[in-house]
């Protein structure tokens, strides 16, 4: 495509086009109205002064009779600039006046017409063009005829000033708008020719480029902006999407290798039915938790992506608190530890249901996973406390034990996913339970924090009531 | 039991059938999604085990077809898609059950048996008896013998659900959706602890366990007298 045809295939210059076309139409529509106009008023004022020395004159003849108004005429046909006379017998003959040349004919019906005529003072036809006028022809009593009218060169030149002064104005607004079209439409096309420039860059690979923004906080800015905006949220999702698969080609590889091992162990020197049994078995159990951890992956992802927005309904945090709290406390008791819900009103919430109270669920777990048993200091059995708490456009789902906690450089780490920290490894457990707590929080506009219960951990997920707010633009 | 496998996957569904058919049913297979509808429509099939992705007619077609022509054989929807809503559209479109894969063959089995037997409509009895143990789900009372044992409503509902399916293997993760209403991996088992705190409320100080663990599968209540 030329650089021309790309200038008007541009949505400003098909408006600059269409605005053009109306305001011309409109020009020659105003013009024409006036011109029109002016014609009418001049075609008036010409009857009217027809009329009056028509008046004046045919007093004059009462007056004085034919002599009289032949002298008048002559008088007055002899100013300069005066109308047209001539007063003629009823044979037609002159009798005094400053117009020939009329068509024959002329002057035999009364009224007005329209006809050509030459004056007296201009001598032979030929010389000069013919000139138009517009006249009346007057019957006077005793056979006279009386001619007056008005020349209408006048308002044929007036006309025409204004015909070409609207030709003119709509040739200047045509070559004003197009070249005003261009010129914006150029201004444009260059600032989307270079986002277009960048977005390819983007496209071919550069994650970190940004398109340009001129300042001026126009809509091609905002655009520019926003498209920034999103540009950082999928940097940061590659971003992610590259952390993960590192770490799953990490943490997935081992697990595999040792299925693998296993299984060529039991090929190997496996002899007895019992042996190949437990080989199998053990084979299964080890696929079975990387498709937990599977399974674990494809969640926090779902969430980081958004995509779990879709199943938001509201419900009662507290009541989550309790079913949570509920589930866990057989298997705290077993480990020698309470498991305490303190979740008294109600603690109305909306989001996605079944993903919080997985994220609770994590976080319980956790908790009993890591705290120990009895409590070193006084002998006590371990305390696990399940909160959920309303507190202004807030939601809080808490989970606080009296285990060993998190020490505070390791608190923004083990949010991540597959970290688990050195005291931990011992531990089974996939290092994902706290990166799925974090991403459910943030899927729903909230956090999860990790905070010093003394002792312990204490885990807060902070939710807003109502749900995610959409980015604003 | 007969039954109907629809997987694109010929590996699959071999293995399926096979399985199937060393537990004792019968089973076929079908590769895709119209041969499956034809199938389905013709055979007299207790359950139906339904890949969602399939060649010329989707699985959840398949199932919207068969329940419009007023055919209510009870659907297993099997699908690589594991999520929360999926699960849902499956089931709205007329699935009785969604298992995402991989699953265990154990899951598969108990699942489908549970199909098998709900529809012969056993589920709407008030009064649930399995060897001396009774449970009245009006009254939310049980007895085992003469005594009454008391439970907690989370219990109740256990034990409810697993005398409904008394002499079927019943899941841990069926447990957890049926019984808690849950959908994720607790990660820990802590199932297992529930159950043996009902176990140790109702078959303690009994000389006959009416509880019992199916290794590797789930657990089963059943009069071990018969």
């Amino acid at each position: 495509m030329t650089a021309l045809g790309k200038l008007f295939r541009t949505t400003t210059f098909k408006l600059t086009l269409v605005y053009l076309t109306v305001f011309a139409l409109f020009a020659a529509f105003l013009l024409g109205y006036f011109a029109l106009n002016t014609r009418r008023l001049i075609t008036e004022q010409i009857t009217d002064t027809v009329n009056a020395e028509i008046t004046g004159l045919s007093e004059q003849y009462r007056l004085g009779g034919i002599r009289r108004l032949v002298v008048v005429v002559d008088a007055r046909a002899r100013r300069p600039g005066s109308s047209l006379y001539l007063v003629t017998t009823f044979a037609g003959e002159s009798l005094a006046g400053n117009v020939t040349a009329l068509p024959p004919g002329t002057l035999d019906n009364t009224g007005w017409v329209e006809t050509g005529y030459r004056r007296l003072d201009e001598g032979e036809a030929g010389e000069h063009p013919e000139h138009h006028a517009l006249a009346r022809v007057f019957q006077l009593p005793g056979g006279f005829r009386l001619l007056v009218g008005r020349d209408l060169d006048e308002r044929e030149r007036l006309y025409n000033i204004v015909l070409s002064a609207g030709r003119w104005s709509i040739a200047i607004v045509i070559v004003l708008g197009l070249a005003g079209g261009l010129f914006v439409t150029r201004r444009v096309l260059r600032r989307v020719d270079a986002m277009t420039e960048t977005t390819r860059t983007i496209m071919h690979g550069d994650l970190g480029g940004r398109l340009p923004v001129a300042g001026t906080g126009d809509e091609l800015d905002r655009l520019a902006e926003n498209l920034n905006l999103m540009l950082e949220r999928i940097e940061a999702l590659m971003r992610g999407l590259k952390e993960v698969s590192d770490n799953i080609a990490h943490d997935l590889k081992t697990p595999l290798t040792r299925l693998r091992n296993r299984a060529e162990q039991a090929l190997r020197s496996a002899k007895t039915e019992t042996e190949y049994r437990a080989a199998l078995d053990s084979t299964i159990e080890e696929s079975d938790g990387l498709i937990r951890t599977f399974n674990a992956l494809l969640m926090i992802a779902r969430a980081e992506s958004g995509q779990a927005r879709e199943n938001m309904s509201e419900f009662d945090a507290a009541e989550i608190a309790h079913d949570i709290g509920e589930l866990y406390e057989p298997l705290a008791e077993e480990k020698g530890m309470t498991l305490r819900v303190e979740a008294g009103a109600p603690a109305p919430l909306r989001g996605n249901r079944e993903l919080i109270s997985q994220a609770l669920a994590n976080l319980v777990d956790n908790s009993i996973k890591y705290a120990v048993p009895r409590d070193a200091s006084n002998g006590e059995p371990a305390q696990i406390v399940v909160r959920a708490l309303s507190e202004g456009d807030r939601i809080f789902l808490t989970v606080a034990d009296s285990g060993p906690g998190i020490p505070e450089a390791d608190r923004g780490r083990v949010v991540e996913r597959f970290v688990r920290l050195e005291q931990s490894r011992s531990q089974p457990g996939l290092g994902l339970g706290l990166s799925l707590a974090s991403a459910v929080a943030r899927l729903h506009g909230g956090e999860l924090t990790l905070a010093d219960n003394q002792p312990g951990l204490k885990s807060v997920i902070a939710l807003p009531r109502g749900g995610p707010v959409q980015i604003a633009g | 039991m007969r039954l109907l496998v629809i997987e694109d996957d010929r590996d699959a569904a071999d293995y399926l059938v096979k399985a199937f058919r060393e537990v004792g049913h019968v089973a076929d297979a079908a590769t895709d999604g119209d041969d499956g509808l034809a199938m389905a429509l013709g055979g007299q099939y207790d359950v139906l085990i339904v890949d969602r992705m399939l060649p010329k007619r989707d699985g959840l077609s398949v199932i919207g077809d068969l329940r419009a022509k007023g055919m209510e054989t009870p659907a297993l929807i099997l699908s690589a898609l594991g999520q929360v809503d999926d699960r849902v559209k499956g089931l709205r479109a007329g699935g009785d059950d969604y298992l995402p894969k991989p699953y265990s063959f154990s899951e598969l089995l108990a699942r489908v048996e549970v199909l098998a037997r709900r529809r012969a409509g056993r589920s709407e009895e008030t009064v649930l008896r399995v060897g001396d143990l009774e449970l009245d789900r009006l009254s939310h009372q049980v007895h085992r013998g003469e005594e009454e044992i008391t439970l907690q409503p989370r219990e109740f509902r256990l034990l409810e659900y697993l005398m409904q399916h008394a002499g079927q293997v019943v899941t841990r993760t069926m447990l957890l959706e049926n019984v808690w209403d849950y959908h994720f991996d607790p990660q820990t088992n802590v199932i297992d602890v529930h159950i043996s705190r009902l176990r140790s409320k109702i078959d303690k100080g009994f000389s006959q366990p009416l509880l019992h663990t199916i290794r590797g599968a789930g657990y089963m209540v059943r009069d071990g007298a018969r």
